[in-house]
């Protein structure tokens, strides 16, 4: 069992290998092909032609960081859903009864999300 | 050495699959979506590039761009974190290019006999019909065909590997946008992640009522039970089980894929370009190749999934069955009696014959239509509808997706639970 499980895996492994090798060659290798021509302006960051005013690592909106914590929270429930979804022709009406508690909960959750403002964007 | 060899028929089958097609595709995508816009609009799209005066519609321009791009110079801005710009872009065509591990472009190849049992092909582990007919009940053991020949890598929990690699995918866009210290990317960057965890919730979830349906994580494993035939002569495919999560998972994929109208992180007319505003020359590329390559992998994976993959309708091993009655049925309690084999043996004649080579061959082919068709259908899409504001997309991701695909599941379950 155990090695029949490794044989499954071993073109998974080919091609991380090869796609890796493929991928950092071209990253690594084709900037020496290009000319390299040094100027000031030119090495600025992108600023519609002005230069750039301050630093680009500043704050942003703290919607990003909500949007962030709900996917956790959701991603999770996919993670708990999927096994019991494979199983779930063998699980019946107890398996259906408990997934639908767990699922109650989080769209509660859902719920309470949406209704104190944590989805809005404006 | 037969550990040699698993490596050798590996090696052939990632060289084929991935670089001599996956890539191939990906890289003509760049051409096909300049002339499918130009098509739209009634333009001629690119077909300047020649040649000795031959210009082949156009496709002179894939070499054109691509050698174009090697020889542009390539510049890190002086802010920039250089490892990490560097490596970003190398990350999302990693995961663009793993992630076609588990399309299986054919069923796995059957050593011996193959016949249909109820829609799903079955070795025998017997040469010919003759032999199988002879054959004592006891001795008739069906198993599933064993060589994924055509198939990277046929792993039993193939669907949770596309959810992880999709999820790594994040952080090539991510990467790329902060470590470039403008404030573009970093805005573009961060658009992309939120989008793209947002939608990964709909897209997991929409999925749940096929796995329901199928009971299997194995992609394989599902193209093949889409071939039972309902009613005795319509293909289950998974548009019929499961039509609501198809247009659930398409419009979380092309949000999961950045592409109009999800294109908020490169949006031009208000972020340049985006999470990848500072690079230049094969990086740049290669963000665009992998973007490409994600909608190939979107037509491919819809197409698996949702309209039976490499299933031809109503061609199994032996050939076209038009209904169910000419196959076999499946044995009673795990194994056929004398009588019953006999009986199903002789009866289980297809329609149109047709040798198991050439079977193979019509699926590889009826998949690679499908394949295209969908990247057809991603195109018309891409070039038809505007623009979404950002948090339009966040609204459709949260409050429709989301709660449409947990619905979606709900009635699954219901509906599995009563109707069998």
């Amino acid at each position: 069992m155990g090695a029949a499980v490794l044989v499954e895996y071993i073109p998974l492994m080919v091609l991380f290998a090869l796609a890796l090798a493929v991928v950092l060659a071209i990253v690594f290798v084709t900037p020496l092909v290009g000319p390299k021509k040094y100027s000031e302006e030119k090495m600025d960051a992108f600023e519609c032609g002005s230069d750039p005013i301050g630093q680009a690592r500043s704050r942003f909106s703290v919607k990003f960081y909500l949007i962030a914590i709900t996917f956790i929270v959701f991603d999770v429930e996919a993670v708990f859903v999927i096994p019991w979804a494979v199983i779930f022709q063998d699980l019946g009406w107890y398996g259906f009864g408990v997934m639908s508690f767990f699922l109650a909960i989080l769209t509660l959750g859902l719920v309470y999300e949406w209704k104190s403002g944590g989805l809005e964007w404006d | 050495m037969t550990l040699l060899i698993e490596f050798a028929i590996a090696l052939l089958k990632v060289l084929v699959i991935v670089f001599g097609f996956v890539m191939a595709l990906g890289s003509l995508m760049t051409l096909t979506e300049r002339k499918y816009s130009a098509f739209m609009q009634k333009r001629w799209g690119p077909i300047r590039a020649e040649v000795l005066g031959f210009r082949f519609g156009g496709l002179l321009h894939l070499v054109a761009d691509g050698v174009k791009m090697i020889l542009k110079e390539d510049f890190i801005p002086s802010g920039a974190n250089r490892n990490i710009h560097t490596i970003a872009p190398a990350m999302g065509l990693f995961t663009a290019m793993v992630i076609f591990a588990i399309i299986p472009f054919a069923d796995a190849w059957c050593t011996g006999l193959a016949l249909p049992v109820e829609g799903m092909d079955l070795c025998f582990g017997f040469d010919d019909a003759e032999a199988l007919q002879s054959a004592q009940p006891a001795a008739v053991a069906t198993f599933a065909p064993t060589h994924p020949y055509f198939q990277i890598a046929d792993l039993n929990a193939g669907l949770l590997y596309m959810f992880a690699i999709t999820g790594i995918g994040v952080y090539g866009t991510a990467l790329g946008g902060w470590a470039s210290n403008s404030k573009y990317s970093l805005l573009g960057g961060l658009r992309a992640s939120a989008q793209m965890i947002s939608y990964e919730v709909s897209m997991g979830l929409s999925l749940a009522g096929l796995l329901m349906v199928y009971g299997t994580l194995d992609v394989n494993e599902m193209v093949r039970e889409q071939g039972a035939l309902l009613w005795g002569t319509v293909p289950m495919w998974g548009i019929l089980v499961q039509p609501f999560a198809f247009f659930l998972f398409l419009t979380a994929s092309i949000a999961e894929s950045k592409r109009a109208p999800f294109d908020m992180p490169e949006a031009e007319s208000e972020l340049v370009a985006g999470y990848f505003t500072e690079y230049s020359a094969m990086k740049f590329g290669i963000f665009s190749l992998s973007e490409f390559v994600m909608v190939v992998f979107i037509g491919a994976i819809c197409a698996t999934l949702f309209f039976g993959g490499w299933q031809v309708p109503w061609l199994y091993a032996d050939g076209f069955h038009f209904s169910g009655d000419s196959m076999l049925a499946a044995a009673s309690g795990g194994a056929w009696t004398a009588g019953e084999l006999q009986s199903y043996v002789q009866a289980s004649t297809p329609d149109i014959a047709l040798p198991y080579g050439l079977v193979v061959f019509l699926r590889i082919g009826c998949f690679l239509t499908k394949i295209i068709l969908m990247i057809a259908l991603q195109l018309q899409i891409r070039w038809t509808l505007p623009r979404f504001r950002y948090d339009q997309i966040m609204f459709l991701g949260w409050k429709i997706l989301l709660p449409a695909s947990l619905i979606n599941l709900f009635i699954t379950a219901l509906a599995i639970l009563l109707l069998r």
